[in-house]
This record gives structure tokens, sequence and C-alpha cells, in this order.
């Protein structure tokens, strides 16, 4: 408990919380300058998002990837590597849990859900162990290979999908077997049918699991170890190429398995889609927000889903255009990032507090 | 349609894809030879495409002419390219922020606030209004040239303009001081300190610059092809321009070649049905083919990268 309470009072949290405020301010300041009431407008956000259930469901089922990608940037920048590519696997993670949410028939419920599941996991892992492998075996950069592995994933998954599981006169798969669906039926009936689904629980299951490999674990250590320095780690005795495809693999199951529950959990069917979701970039933008720590992450996207989800009712009823929160996200990762920024306007804060303690 | 005629088209059609690349990617390279790596030239290339579809609007709506319209849209992206890319060097130069993050923020923000803008100015229509843009001039003598003439000396002044900068670079980056200085800061800060190189002002001079000209590649976006701006005007080709730039191991002509190549792979796009034997290959394979081959090409030529060794640093005087 007392460990909790550090994270709260902790130097980066008091950072985070400084930046997220300073972007809510230069966000109400763009809504001034373009003639909007911010007051109203975050209200109407707030009120939108947590306001009745089904709204409240469905922002819990924004949020969801959000949280995946976020811990596959996360994972991947802990051990030294920067995984771009969370786009591409989460695709091709979607694509997986579809095809076999769909061909595979006649088995029971409580077979069939869990491999479309993994089969989003592992698929999504193996498309960014490419990138890993590329990395590891020739040293070519993690960040280029990714940006080509995320057009390749969006083409790839258009195909797979075009070819194998195409409605007929749509652009879109059949629909999943319902052995297949992920979603919570009494729940989601309680909360006046939002897309509620088994999706959250395992993510939320996910940070925990990345908290206790990368903390606990022998393996997690030496995939941090390489992170700081992998000559020290190969004097070690370590095998740096190895963990490098390792960390790639475990950074991109995660993204896949926020794929996956996109297909299972909510739509039930995959769209032929004309261009990236963006699933995977926001999730770069969460991980920042949440100091690449796993638990941050979690805050970080109920940050970042209240705000997209939550747009919507304030571009209804505000009459604001949503773009504004996509400035506003953007302005928090800037102070989060450019941290002596607000190191410099809570100067005077701490030099009161040093005061203090001297008396 | 006879196969010449077809493979004169292509080029042509090569050519505008590749502009835009062109332009962006040489941003980079002035970026990331100064030691700053710059991931937001996708978001640079957003908001050049926006001030030039706004200002290129106002200017045609004042009664200039398309040229002079398209001209002073392409000036206004000079500046916006700039004036945003400012705040990349301010986070990441002067506060030492994460360059690859600050250069993320630039593209967060560039999604939001041109379209928040375009929404206020255009009464919250989605897209700026269609101007007419730049229209393709025909080089005298040249241009009539057979298949050569149509294929290269017939094309938008955006494309005239990229081609001489790519030289125009080169000489700039190895044959003047000034190059071997913003190089040198890249390579070696602390050396160029020494030797009384202010890094912190070369490296702002070289994230401008890749502001400027990040700008031009999305203003020509909006000025030779669009002729609007909404929020799929630039879709990835700020990524593809990084791309180019680490192909061609950032120098400009090599930048140059890899940004055709790309131009050449969405202009296939066009011309793939226009043959039987062509028809039967799923459109995907043609559209993922240039993002295969690069890796390819990436793994079997390039093999370790040649980037700055300073890249990605921020510089600390104090850690010399």
């Amino acid at each position: 408990m007392s460990k909790l309470m550090k994270i709260f009072t902790g130097d980066s949290f008091i950072l985070s919380l400084v930046a997220i405020i300073m972007g809510l301010i230069l966000g109400a300041l763009v809504m001034l300058i373009g003639g909007y009431d911010p007051f109203e407008a975050y209200s109407a956000l707030i009120t939108r998002v947590y306001g009745d259930s089904y709204n409240f469901g469905e922002a819990i089922r924004e949020m969801t990837p959000l949280i995946m990608t976020g811990l596959a940037f996360a994972f991947a920048a802990r051990t030294g590597l920067f995984n771009i590519g969370g786009e591409g696997q989460f695709l091709i993670g979607m694509t997986a849990a579809s095809i076999v949410g769909i061909h595979v028939q006649g088995l029971p419920v409580y077979i069939h859900a869990p491999l479309a599941v993994i089969a989003g996991a592992v698929f999504g892992g193996l498309w960014a162990a490419i990138a890993g492998y590329l990395k590891a075996a020739r040293g070519v950069n993690e960040v280029i290979s990714c940006i080509m592995l995320n057009w390749i994933g969006l083409y790839l998954s258009n195909m797979i999908i075009n070819n194998f599981a195409l409605l007929e006169g749509e652009n879109r798969s059949v629909n999943i077997q319902p052995t297949a669906s992920i979603a919570i039926g009494w729940l989601s009936e309680m909360m006046g049918n939002a897309r509620v689904h088994w999706g959250t629980v395992i993510a939320l299951l996910a940070a925990v699991f990345f908290y206790i490999f990368m903390w606990k674990t022998k393996q997690g250590y030496e995939l941090r170890a390489v992170g700081f320095n992998q000559d020290a780690s190969k004097y070690a005795g370590m095998n740096v190429n190895r963990n490098v495809v390792k960390a790639m693999f475990i950074s991109g199951a995660f993204a896949g398995l926020g794929g996956a529950f996109t297909v299972l959990g909510v739509f039930g069917y995959q769209s032929v889609m004309a261009s990236s979701p963006g699933t995977g970039f926001d999730g770069i933008a969460v991980a920042l927000i949440g100091m690449n720590n796993p638990f941050g992450i979690i805050l970080g996207s109920i940050l970042f889903g209240t705000l997209t989800y939550g747009s919507a009712g304030m571009s209804f009823s505000a009459d604001v255009p949503p773009e504004i929160v996509r400035i506003v996200i953007g302005a928090i990762i800037f102070f989060i990032a450019a941290q002596g920024i607000v190191r410099w306007v809570l100067k005077p804060f701490y030099a009161k507090r040093k005061k203090e303690k001297v008396l | 349609m006879d196969v010449l005629t077809i493979i004169g088209q292509l080029i042509n059609t090569t050519l505008v894809f590749a502009t835009a690349l062109i332009f962006t990617s040489l941003g980079g390279i002035f970026s990331e030879k100064s030691g700053v790596t710059n991931l937001g030239l996708e978001g640079l290339m957003v908001f050049g495409a926006f001030a030039a579809g706004v200002v290129g609007h106002y200017a045609q709506d004042a009664g200039m002419d398309a040229f002079s319209a398209a001209t002073m849209g392409l000036l206004a992206a000079i500046v916006m390219g700039t004036i945003v890319s400012l705040i990349h060097a301010l986070a990441s130069i002067t506060f030492k922020a994460d360059q690859v993050i600050s250069g993320i923020v630039i593209n967060f923000l560039a999604a939001g606030s041109t379209l928040y803008m375009v929404k206020l100015l255009f009464e919250g229509a989605g897209e700026t209004e269609l101007i007419a843009g730049y229209s393709r001039i025909a080089i005298p003598y040249l241009s009539e040239i057979p298949l050569l003439g149509d294929a290269i000396f017939n094309a938008y002044p955006t494309t005239y303009l990229a081609i001489i900068l790519v030289f125009v670079s080169f000489y700039v980056l190895y044959k003047t001081p000034f190059g071997l200085r913003l190089r040198s800061v890249g390579e070696h800060p602390s050396a160029a300190d020494t030797v009384g190189i202010k890094v912190n002002r070369m490296r702002y001079i070289g994230v401008m610059l890749s502001g400027a000209l990040a700008g031009i590649g999305g203003a020509t976006i909006t000025l030779t092809t669009t002729g609007t701006f909404s929020h799929n005007t630039i879709s990835g080709q700020g990524y593809i321009a990084i791309a180019a730039m680490i192909f061609g191991k950032w120098n400009p002509i090599g930048a140059f070649g890899a940004a055709v190549f790309f131009g050449l792979a969405q202009a296939v796009r066009n011309y793939v049905q226009l043959f039987a034997w062509t028809q039967s290959i799923p459109p995907e394979v043609i559209y993922m083919l240039p993002y295969v081959l690069t890796i390819i090409v990436l793994v079997a030529a390039v093999g370790r990268s040649s980037a700055p060794s300073a890249l990605g640093q921020p510089y600390d005087p104090s850690k010399r």
C-alpha cells in the first residue's frame, strides 16, 4: 500500500498531473480564441462519458484497445526498442482472431473464444518479431521496418478478408461464430447494449502481467538490461539478439490482443479498411502519458479514452469541433516530454517546499 | 494505348507522387544530419498542406491568378512549417526532451489543430475550398523529345523545384562550410563545440530547414494533386519520406532515388488494371509491394545503418 502511495506522490506522477492540467488549460485557451466556451465544452465532455451507463460502457470499449497498444509500446520502450508498429500488429492480431473466429467451427465457447484471442496475440507477436529479427540479425532500424510492416499489415489484412471471409456485396467479413464472441451479454444488457467485453478484464490482467514479468522475473531483468546497455548485457553473458526478438514478440502480442478484442468483443466482424485505424499510434500517446508504466498506462488510457469518446458529446452539445481533443492530447504529451517546461512552471512551488523543510 | 505511351505516363505520374517525398526527405536529412531525429515530418507536411490550402484559397479569392495564388500558398507553407518545427526544436534541443516523442507531438498537434482551424475558417466544413493550384509547365524544346519529353519535361513547377533542391542540398551539405558545421554537430557535437561551432544554434537551423522543406512537401500535395486540404490529404507520406531518407543513407541524391522509387510504387497502382496478366494479381499485393521491397533492400544492401553518430542525443556541454 505504501508503494501505491509512492506512485501518487512521486515526482513523475506530479509532473504528469501538472502536464495534464497545462494541456487542458491550453485546450481551453484554443477554444476561447475560436469563440467557444471551454467550461461548457469540458462539462459536455464529462457528461457524455460519465452521464449514463450506455455511454460509460462504450467509453470503456474505447479505452480497452488503447491499454493494449499502450502496453505494447511501453514494453518495447522498456527494453530499448521503439515499436512504432503497433498499428500493423493490431491489424494482424485482429485478422488472425477473425479467421479463427469465422472458420473454426464446432468448438464449445470456452475453447473457441480463448483460441481466437490467443491467435490474435500470437500473430500480433509474430508480426512484431519480424521487426525484432531484422534488427537482431541484420541491424535494420526497427522504426523503419515497423513503418513498412504497418503498411504491409494493412494490405495483407484486407487481402485475407477479401479472399477468405468476405460477406458477399459488403465491404466487410462475415460474422464470427457466436462461440468465438467475448462479449459480456448480461452486463451489456444492463448497460443499454453498450459493447462491453471480457477484453477489458484481460487488458487489466495484461498490465499486471507486464509489471510482474518486467520487474519480478529473471527474463524481465534481462530484457531491461539489454535496453539499458547492450554491450554490458553481452559481457554479462546475455543473448542480446534473442532478447530483442523476444521483447518485440511480447510487445506485438499486446497489440495483437487489442485487435482481437475489437473483432471478438465489439464488432463481431472485420471491415476492409482504406487506412489504418490509428489505435496503434494512439497507444504511443497513452504510453507516453503513462510514462511507460503499466498502471500509468491504465490511467493514461482512461484519460485518452475519456477525451476522445467525450469529444463527440462536446461537438454535439457545445458545438466545439471534436478535433480540439487532439490538440489537448498533443499538448499533454509535449509537456510530459519536455519536463523542463513543467519544472520551470513548478519552480516557485518547489522552492517554497524546500524552505518549509529548512524551518 | 501502346506500351511506350503508358511508360511515359507512368514516369510522369511517378514524378508527381515523388515530388512531395523528395522535399520532405530532404527536410529530414537537414534535421537528422544536425543530430535531431524528426519523426514529426508527417505533421509538418500536414501543416504545410493546410497552409497552402487556406492561403491559396484566400489569394485566389482576392483575384490572383492560379499560379500566383498557388505560390502564395507555397510560401505560406514554408512559413508555417518553419514556425511549427520550432516547437520540436524548443522541446528537443532547448529542453532536451526525447526527440522521437517531441516529433510525435507534432503529428498529434497537426491532426487536431489544422482540422480545428479549417472548421473555424470554413464554417464547419471538413475541408478547404477547391483551388486551381499549379498546372503543368512544358519546358520549351525539351518537352518535344519523344517519350522523354512528355514523361519528364512536362511537369508541375514543384517537381522542377524539387529536383533543383536535391542538388542544392547536396552542394550545401557537402561543399560549403555551413554544411560541414551542420554535419559536425550531428556526428560529434562536443568536438564541434570546442572549435567554436554553436551546436544548438546549428541544430535549430537544421530543424527549421526540415520544417520549411516538409511544409513545401505537404503544400505540393494540396497544390498539385488534391486542390483541397482535408483530414486525409496527408496520409502517411511523412513516414514514407522518413523511409526514403534512411533508404537513401541520409544523402540527398540517395533520398531522391528512394523517393522516386516510392513514387513509382504509388503510380504503378493506377496502371495495374490495364493489362490482362496483371488483373489476376490481387490488388493488395501490388499495394504492399513497395514496402516489402524496401525491407528486402534494407536487409540485403543497407545492413548496418549509416545514421549520424549523435542522432537522437540532446547536446549537454557538461557531459563531454
